[in-house]
């Protein structure tokens, strides 16, 4: 057992190599070269940390454990509360995993305010890593926003030409889901007086109010999954954003609006969830044929894949809303995959990028023949987001479509159509890129992936084929958490739906336009 | 043993894609063929125990996944339909391994392409020795990948790539069937294993489910679903486009994946799920259907191809046609028996194709070619031994099977079944007369080939031909001795509990006592295909020239292979690209981008530039406004007290 707030740790670790980063000084070279290395050597630690506090989890425990509480605003009473369950340490492991990747990949591609990079990024891991660990709305809140802001100057600041139309417009949309969501707690607070989320969870909030706190919630998540059609912030933030950027972006930020469902809407606002279950399967399903066919016809290759994310978060928010072990189950192995998976793909095209600095599609062919090896990791990951049993990919949305058969036969069929046209739009990709005849002088002139590269994609990788090949040693932690708080859900609502059908009817037609207002903002 | 049959190729194909550049070509040859051949002398013995041992068993390896009640493991289950089905494969991919270091040797890229066989080998084996469906799809898209990688694998051609994406996105819509189909096998019966699902079958003979709205017999929904899934990777009518267009592969490629082996995998499936198909009559007929009309349109299509490995390839697809309506009337063993005879000789044919192109300075067109028989004269017996297989013709192993599908079709005594038995005959006709128009346009008559080609004209390496001689003695063989096993006495032994079938749709069983005509009728329509083939291209030469003009219209329908790619083009490929454009410039950019984002923005840009206007400085103006506001509150005062 660790004595030790090993939570606070993790969280903070990085905010010890900012404080160091900080005071480097020296000419341009000396502070770049030494930034990188203190980034680097934080990031690492951090992760080690997390492996260790991942070996003393208790895997079949369903609580929370690692719990710290102090008192934050004493008069208020609002604590400091940070702890993890099967749900947040995997979200913990993967944001502590893909940050020294972060770093790795800008080692070279990063030349200008070398040291404001990094530490934009180990602020961000810090912001990361505390929120999936934060046990109080306001902490959790906090944190929450608080990744915006390195993101933000990430974007803004290291990103490509049109960066300022998209870093404002990632804000404009996250900003505008952040502050109905801080109404939200803030009428939480009022009515309970704690911001203690496993309290919220007990209280049983009304149903009326739940609504409307569900779609305040809703308001923020669905921005961050994102969902359709609040999803147009993301291809643009994706294509400005520096490779990095973009890693984290797919990879960490985009899963905070899945995790938020899983943790603050379903065991706080059962009812709710339960109530507007249809209209989460209709803008999913939605985002998987849409999103899929719009990435169809990309010419950029880091829109294509971002529209492709958009598509996959839609299984992750189908799943989540089944309401049954194999959808809940199979949306949290898809955010992890996803995570992995898509932060790889933005890798690979970061490594394309460096060398010709376009991302253009039209401009490669033929990469083949010069950089077989780069071939043969990129046919990988493309394979992983098709969804090639064997690979990560396959068991999320396996376990997610069939969890979804038990729910509705008809979103299923939808749905599944994504898995034939991600296969499209994916193989399309590399045909493009990767096959034909190389006949473009200056693609010839491009080296195959240096052993650097080849060291960020190693881990990647064996990762993927890891979770394709051996799922179970990642499902079997969080299955008890889930069904926590899938028993959770299903004693409050089944308990209620036999008196509810009457109200429910008759609220129905305002709350759906509310609902859709929200969605569309 | 279990393991050494299907984790050698995978052991194969590791060594040779990663390791490539260590061992060099030879290195990776000689490993990847010398794996094969263990693979293949561990499934021969198990064939052995299991078949003829009566012995059948399964190894598990280590769970999966294993989420709620879905709990899959990795297993190796070999029971009489997997060791057959092992046993073909092994035995097919050890002569296309060997065939494959003559054929490729100008190849820069050998170790790589051996590392594909082995790989596409390893997931065949593991689709067909899961003992759950989960296990059944890895293996499933585990084929369509390597087949994708190896349909592309001269990745320069832009015919070779469309191919191939082509190939994986059309098995992908079948395989959006098949795992439908695995989600309402899940939710009926709580597991995803074949045992534990096969014993519950009949307490669900009766349930009805619900699927897209509507009240469904559960089992029937099962059973179309999965064969979905079959007619994608088995090349059906209707998703059968991707066959002919995957020639563009390798010949070796073709032989193995698109002939003997993964194209088989429907009609496996279909075996598999016997104890399903058995409740489900209506499915069954719709197979049937869907099988006769396959061989039908498939031999039809190639009657007027040009090029050698198409011809071939509608010939593989009309010959899983007649497998599936085997299935179809239940004559399981039947359909399983024609997928044992027919990996064997049109993998030679294929072969022997290759050798004929690898002879021909890499022509494929049959217009140019001829004359040739002298000049390679084992391939001109390879190509005979592989067609009169093919054909049906009396002690050679096609006759065996094919008529046994056509006997039993007319033995099931049902509408479906005579019509797919009258069918079979006209594709047989079809066949015999497209096989011998390759052979007589290929080997005989005139040289068409430029002088150049003709004086390079020769005979393949000893690598190549002495698998064309071991499938040919398959191709002779494997018919005359397995037909008592497959489909005669012994079958009930041999096959054990892995095909079930009821007492009362036994065709197999009922094809022993049909009328000596329809006995007959195979070999006389065969026959007469043969003579007629002889007389179109050895003796009346303007005959075709005439007949195609004759009917033009029929010609160039057939030639366009029905227009289904031209149909498919205009209702699926166009409309989803510019559906995708719509809503990306549309959608996302006119509606979402300007009412949201961008409008906001806009707003507010606008708005302030009204506010700054506020702000004139001049004194006036704002005690203008101040007078409206004392008016305002004044009147609002006075509504309040007095109103």
């Amino acid at each position: 057992m660790i004595t030790f707030p090993i939570l606070s740790l993790v969280t903070f670790l990085p905010l010890v190599g900012v404080l160091f980063l900080l005071f480097i000084r020296g000419n341009d070279e000396t502070v770049a070269r030494n930034a990188r290395a203190t980034a680097l050597l934080t990031s690492i630690f951090t992760f080690a940390l997390s492996l260790y506090m991942y070996a003393h989890f208790d895997k079949t425990s369903s609580e929370f454990q690692f719990v710290e509480q102090m008192s934050w605003l004493p008069g208020l009473d609002i604590n400091y509360k940070m702890g993890i369950d099967g749900i947040s340490v995997f979200f913990v492991l993967l944001s502590a995993f893909l940050t020294p990747i972060c770093i790795l990949a800008s080692w070279e591609s990063i030349t200008s305010r070398v040291k404001e990079y990094m530490i934009s990024f180990l602020l961000l891991e810090t912001m990361m890593i505390g929120m999936f660990c934060a046990l109080d709305l306001v902490l959790f809140y906090v944190f929450f926003e608080a990744v915006l802001i390195p993101m933000f100057v990430i974007i803004g600041v290291w990103g490509g030409s049109r960066r300022v139309y998209a870093s404002f417009k990632f804000f404009l949309y996250t900003l505008l889901g952040s502050v109905l969501m801080l109404i939200a707690i803030l009428a939480l607070y009022r009515t309970f007086n704690t911001t203690d989320i496993i309290l919220l969870t007990q209280v049983g909030v009304p149903e009326m109010m739940q609504k409307w706190i569900w779609l305040a919630f809703l308001a923020s998540f669905a921005v961050k999954v994102p969902m359709w059609p609040v999803h147009t912030w993301l291809p643009d933030a994706h294509v400005e954003a520096p490779t990095a950027g973009s890693v984290i972006l797919a990879g960490v930020l985009l899963k905070m609006g899945g995790y938020g469902f899983l943790r603050l809407s379903l065991p706080i606002l059962p009812e709710a969830s339960a109530y507007f279950t249809p209209m989460i399967f209709t803008l999913s399903v939605i985002a998987v044929v849409y999103t899929s066919l719009v990435a169809l016809v990309q010419e950029d290759m880091k829109k294509l894949i971002a529209y492709s994310s958009v598509a996959h978060m839609g299984f992750v928010t189908l799943g989540i809303f089944t309401f049954n072990q194999q959808g809940l189950e199979g949306a949290m192995f898809q955010m992890l995959s996803h995570g992995v998976v898509s932060a790889a793909l933005f890798l690979c095209v970061g490594v394309v990028y460096d060398r010709l600095h376009t991302r253009e599609i039209t401009r490669y062919g033929g990469l083949v023949k010069n950089m077989p090896r780069y071939a043969a990791v990129f046919m990988l990951f493309t394979m992983a987001s098709v969804g090639l049993p064997g690979t990560s990919g396959f068991v999320g949305e396996f376990l997610v479509l069939a969890g979804m058969w038990q729910a509705s036969t008809v979103f299923t069929f939808i749905a599944a159509t994504g898995v034939v046209l991600g296969a499209a739009y994916m193989l399309f990709l590399y045909r493009r890129v990767v096959f034909g005849e190389l006949n473009k002088p200056d693609v010839k002139a491009m080296k195959d992936i240096n052993l650097r590269e080849l060291s960020i994609f190693a881990p990647l990788v064996v990762l993927v084929l890891w979770m394709g090949i051996y799922p179970s040693s990642v499902i079997a932690p969080m299955a008890p958490s889930l069904t926590r708080v899938l028993d959770q859900y299903h004693a409050r609502v089944t308990h209620k739906t036999a008196m509810t059908p009457a109200i429910q009817k008759t609220a129905a037609p305002t709350e759906n336009t509310a609902g859709e207002g929200e969605a569309q903002q | 043993m279990e393991y050494i049959a299907v984790l050698s190729p995978l052991v194969g194909a590791l060594v040779a894609g990663l390791f490539g550049k260590q061992i060099g070509d030879k290195g990776a040859q000689f490993i990847t063929c010398g794996l094969m051949v263990a693979a293949s002398i561990a499934a021969v013995m198990l064939l052995r125990d299991v078949n003829f041992g009566g012995a059948p068993r399964t190894v598990e390896l280590f769970t999966w996944i294993s989420s709620g009640d879905l709990n899959v493991k990795w297993a190796l289950r070999f029971d009489q339909l997997s060791a057959v089905m092992g046993v073909v494969i092994t035995l097919v991919s050890t002569a296309v391994h060997i065939y494959s270091v003559g054929y490729m040797h100008h190849d820069p890229a050998q170790a790589r392409f051996m590392s594909y066989l082995s790989l596409f080998t390893f997931a065949m084996l593991m689709l067909v020795t899961a003992d759950n469906f989960v296990q059944l799809f890895f293996g499933w898209e585990g084929v369509g990948l390597a087949s994708y990688l190896l349909i592309g694998f001269w990745n320069q051609k832009d015919s070779a790539n469309a191919a191939a994406i082509k190939a994986f996105v059309m098995n992908r819509i079948g395989d959006f069937g098949l795992a439908l189909g695995i989600f309402a096998v899940f939710l009926t019966f709580g597991t995803l294993n074949f045992d534990a699902v096969f014993a519950q079958m009949a307490d669900k003979a009766d349930s009805y489910s619900e699927f897209l709205g509507y009240h469904v017999h559960t089992l029937s929904l099962i059973g179309i679903l999965l064969f979905i899934g079959a007619m994608g990777k088995s090349a059906q009518l209707g998703l059968h486009t991707w066959l002919p267009d995957a020639m563009e592969g390798p010949t070796p490629v073709s032989a193995l994946i698109h002939a003997a082996t993964m194209v088989t995998a429907g009609v496996f499936l279909v075996a598999r799920m016997s104890p399903l198909y058995e409740f489900t009559p209506e499915i069954r007929e719709f197979i049937a259907v869907i099988g006769a009309c396959t061989a039908f349109v498939a031999a039809s299509i190639a009657l007027t191809q040009f090029d050698i490995k198409r011809v071939i390839a509608y010939s593989t697809m009309s010959q899983l046609g007649y497998m599936f309506f085997a299935l179809g009337v239940s004559a399981y063993s039947a359909a399983m028996f024609h997928l044992f005879t027919h990996a064997f000789f049109k993998a030679l044919l294929f072969l022997g194709a290759g050798s004929v192109i690898h002879a021909m300075s890499d022509e494929q067109d049959m217009r140019k070619m001829g004359g040739i028989a002298k000049h390679i004269k084992f391939t001109y017996a390879m190509m005979w031994i592989g067609n009169l297989a093919l054909a049906g013709v009396p002690v050679f192993a096609g006759y065996y099977s094919k008529d046994m599908i056509l006997e039993s079709a007319f033995a099931a005594h049902s509408t479906v079944g005579t019509f797919a038995f009258w069918v079979g005959i006209a594709a047989a006709f079809m066949t015999a007369f497209y096989s011998w128009r390759l052979l007589f346009m290929t080997f005989h008559g005139k040289p068409r080939a430029s002088e150049k080609v003709m004086d390079h004209v020769h005979e393949s390496p000893v690598i190549m031909t002495v698998p064309l001689a071991f499938l040919a003695a398959g191709a002779v063989a494997a018919g005359m001795v397995f037909a008592p096993y497959f489909v005669g006495e012994m079958r009930g032994e041999f096959w054990g509990a892995a095909i079930q079938v009821f007492e009362e749709n036994d065709t197999v069983a009922h094809a022993h006592h049909v009328p000596q005509w329809v006995k007959l009728a195979p070999l006389v329509a065969g026959v007469s295909g043969i003579l007629l083939a002889f007389v179109f291209y050895m003796r009346a030469l303007h005959w075709p020239a005439a007949v195609a003009g004759c009917f033009s219209r029929l010609h160039a329908f057939l030639f366009n292979k029905w227009y289904f790619d031209e149909l498919y083009t205009k209702i699926g490929v166009k409309p989803s690209f510019s559906l995708g454009r719509f809503f990306w410039k549309k959608g996302d950019a006119a509606t979402i981008d300007r009412l949201g984002p961008d409008g906001v923005s806009a707003v507010i840009v606008k708005a302030s530039v009204k506010a700054r206007e506020l702000q004139s400085g001049y004194i006036y103006h704002y005690a203008f406004a101040m007078l409206i506001g004392v008016v305002a509150v004044v009147s609002l005062y006075i509504y309040k007290v007095f109103g």
